[in-house]
């Protein structure tokens, strides 16, 4: 049974409807992240679930009981904001048992439960500064201790590591990914970053113009998008979206590409309907999906070998993005960092269609 | 060559600074002139000052005039100096300005932290009473105040200045309240406190600039009011400022100049300390509510 089940959650301010009816299940202990761009509508959907901001209609249930009109400190879940929102006033430890305190928990046992808390987090020695005398990570730290210590059924994180410089991002990544594995709370986390989806989250929802576009596994989300956004979404670079047209020759469907006089490509395994020939669709290829002909997946099924003109070469250390562009349309591949490639040149390509997704450039629906 | 222009730039620049400071003291002098005059003046005695030098140095400085002046002076009637009317004055400002101070907070509170439909019209008919020309208030005031059987009363001028500092106390917390994060507050819901807890806990502790703002402004106000304290008081409830008025405007007599300066003294000596003790915070917290309003 799911532990934090959001129904049909709509919000209205004014005329401008910003959820527009959410539905979403999630288990106990698991790692929910809520992705999107700016205006997407998650951080009022993460402010419904806390009770800052009622929705307009729809039901919240936290463990099978209905939270719609329990106020915040009632629904047992505890939140950590974007600026980390630690009271100025008061020192770390203060910050840690405030909501003990308005709880009131006896003071020893308040001053146990901080203690404990510290020691997980390693803060034990900032306990009796202030707010302003710490670095953003340690704030970071400290706003997670004042979630922790209340051991509540559903943590809350909003955009907790945007404050951060990018090194600090990854290593508190890494910490709250440990957290998760190590106390097995149920987390919603809500983030733009979709990196940060990827390596948090056991289940990722994206969302556009309030809107859930896809619910899914990271693998799901990120190898079988259910949609043109959100293949364009998730990924970094993003997927490449190749025009083409189906054509059947030879008894066997295919894609032509770039153009009438181009490529034609064996249709990707994940396509099993059939469909008319000449019908307008996007091939969907990840850049590592592409690649110099020395790095072909040798367990690959269906490749396709075409040459186009390089126009851009990106080196990561790791791997070397090249862009490649036939007549007009232009791809990202990803190949190995020693390969020998130069502007200007016809290089040739591998493409691995046993990944590539195909879209209804309609709908914008993906095509099973 | 670029050396010798920065000399000659550093050179000018010197020069406008001590046009500046020049400027500035002379400036200075000019406003210091009439306290000097009335502090000099209130340590003669009655024959030096009639000799004529106002701004000669007492050449006999006694203090004779200012325990005259705080208890033997005549106003009206009664010679017990002004030191009754002094307390009454300080009865009248500490709950006054405490009063309107943590009302202004309030107000600002929920203002910017717990918005209701029409928070900003209700704000500007708040900031409409900073506005209203106090003259024009007298009479319906006189009227509520004898309504509520609290003419010639220390606390009918309390309520009085009470209910016309709440403009302005709700302007400064309100502006800067605005600036104050709204994730606190949703933290400290979370965490379990209610409107007045996070009131209490969260925002009073982090408001010292706009309070000390709030309480110069309120004491100096309410300290120097002439206008409500003539109208809605009489005899020995009047505040500070019309027994002053009533000492130097007193007919009958000797006109006892060094006393009128030795008591005009005393009238500005608890704002004048007020400002010391707290004056840098003023501008601090005045700043930092006008950026961000």
């Amino acid at each position: 049974m799911s532990f934090l089940e959001i129904k049909d959650i709509r919000k209205k301010i004014g005329n401008n409807e910003i959820l527009k009816g959410i539905n979403i299940e999630l288990e106990k202990g698991s790692f929910l992240v809520l992705v999107g761009p700016s205006g997407c509508g998650k951080s009022t959907l993460l402010n419904a679930i806390a009770g800052l901001l009622p929705p307009s209609s729809g039901d919240i249930v936290i463990d099978g009981q209905v939270v719609n009109d329990l106020h915040p400190s009632r629904r047992d879940i505890a939140m950590v904001f974007q600026s980390y929102a630690l009271y100025p006033n008061m020192t770390v430890e203060q910050n840690i048992a405030f909501a003990l305190e308005m709880r009131g928990v006896e003071k020893a046992q308040r001053e146990a439960a901080v203690k404990q808390v510290a020691k997980t987090l390693q803060i034990e020695h900032l306990l009796k500064r202030r707010p302003s005398q710490l670095s953003g990570g340690q704030r970071q730290r400290v706003a997670m201790g004042r979630a922790l210590v209340r051991q509540p059924r559903v943590f809350l994180f909003d955009e907790p590591l945007s404050n951060l410089d990018a090194k600090l991002r990854v290593e508190v990544r890494a910490e709250i990914k440990a957290l998760h594995q190590n106390t097995h709370a149920t987390i919603v986390y809500v983030t733009h970053d979709q990196i940060e989806a990827m390596t948090l989250a056991t289940k990722i929802v994206v969302l556009k113009e309030g809107m859930v576009q896809q619910v899914g596994t990271p693998a799901e989300i990120y190898g079988r998008p259910a949609n043109l956004f959100v293949a364009d979404f998730m990924g970094s670079p993003a997927m490449n979206m190749l025009k083409g047209k189906v054509s059947g020759a030879n008894g066997q469907q295919g894609i032509a590409l770039f153009g009438n006089d181009g490529v034609r490509v064996a249709m990707p395994p994940s396509v099993t309907t059939s469909l008319p020939d000449g019908k307008d669709v996007i091939l969907g290829l990840r850049p590592e999906t592409i690649t110099d002909a020395g790095l072909v997946d040798p367990q690959a099924r269906a490749t396709a070998r075409i040459e186009a003109e390089v126009t851009m070469i990106e080196p990561t250390g790791s791997d070397t993005f090249v862009t490649g562009k036939l007549d007009g349309a232009t791809f990202t591949a990803r190949t190995r960092s020693d390969v020998h490639v130069e502007l200007g040149q016809k290089f040739p390509f591998a493409f691995n269609l046993d990944k590539a997704v195909v879209f209804d450039p309609e709908t914008t629906n993906r095509i099973e | 060559m670029s050396a010798t222009q920065e000399t000659v730039s550093a050179g000018g620049a010197r020069t406008a600074r001590y046009f500046i400071y020049a400027a500035l003291i002379i400036l200075a002098l000019v406003y210091l002139l009439p306290l000097y005059v009335m502090l000099s003046t209130s340590l003669k005695s009655l024959d030096e000052i009639r000799g004529g030098d106002m701004l000669a140095l007492p050449r006999d400085p006694s203090v004779a005039a200012w325990v005259r002046a705080w208890g033997e002076a005549c106003i009206g009637v009664s010679c017990v100096g002004i030191k009754g009317y002094f307390w009454n004055s300080i009865k009248m400002v500490v709950p006054a300005v405490l009063i309107s101070t943590l009302l202004g907070a309030l107000n600002g509170y929920v203002l910017t932290k717990w918005r209701f439909p029409g928070h900003k019209l209700m704000f500007g008919m708040m900031l409409f009473a900073c506005f209203i020309p106090f003259q024009a208030v007298l009479i319906p005031m006189a009227r509520v105040l004898g309504t509520f059987g609290l003419s010639n009363s220390t606390t009918g001028l309390v309520i009085v200045h009470v209910i016309y500092g709440l403009g302005f106390t709700t302007l400064f917390f309100r502006n800067y309240y605005e600036a104050f994060p709204d994730e606190l507050v949703k933290a400290a819901m979370i965490d379990g406190a209610g409107f007045f807890r996070i009131f209490w806990r969260i925002l009073l502790p982090s408001s010292g600039p706009i309070i000390v703002v709030t309480i110069i402004y309120q004491f100096t106000n309410i300290w120097n009011d002439f206008l409500f304290g003539v109208s809605f008081s009489s005899g020995t409830s009047s505040p500070m400022t019309v027994a002053l008025n009533n000492l130097v405007a007193s007919s009958t007599g000797v006109k006892e100049y060094n006393v009128d300066m030795a008591a005009a003294v005393f009238a500005a000596l608890p704002t004048l300390f007020v400002y010391v003790v707290a004056g840098r915070y003023f501008v601090r917290g005045l700043m930092a509510g006008a950026v961000k309003g």
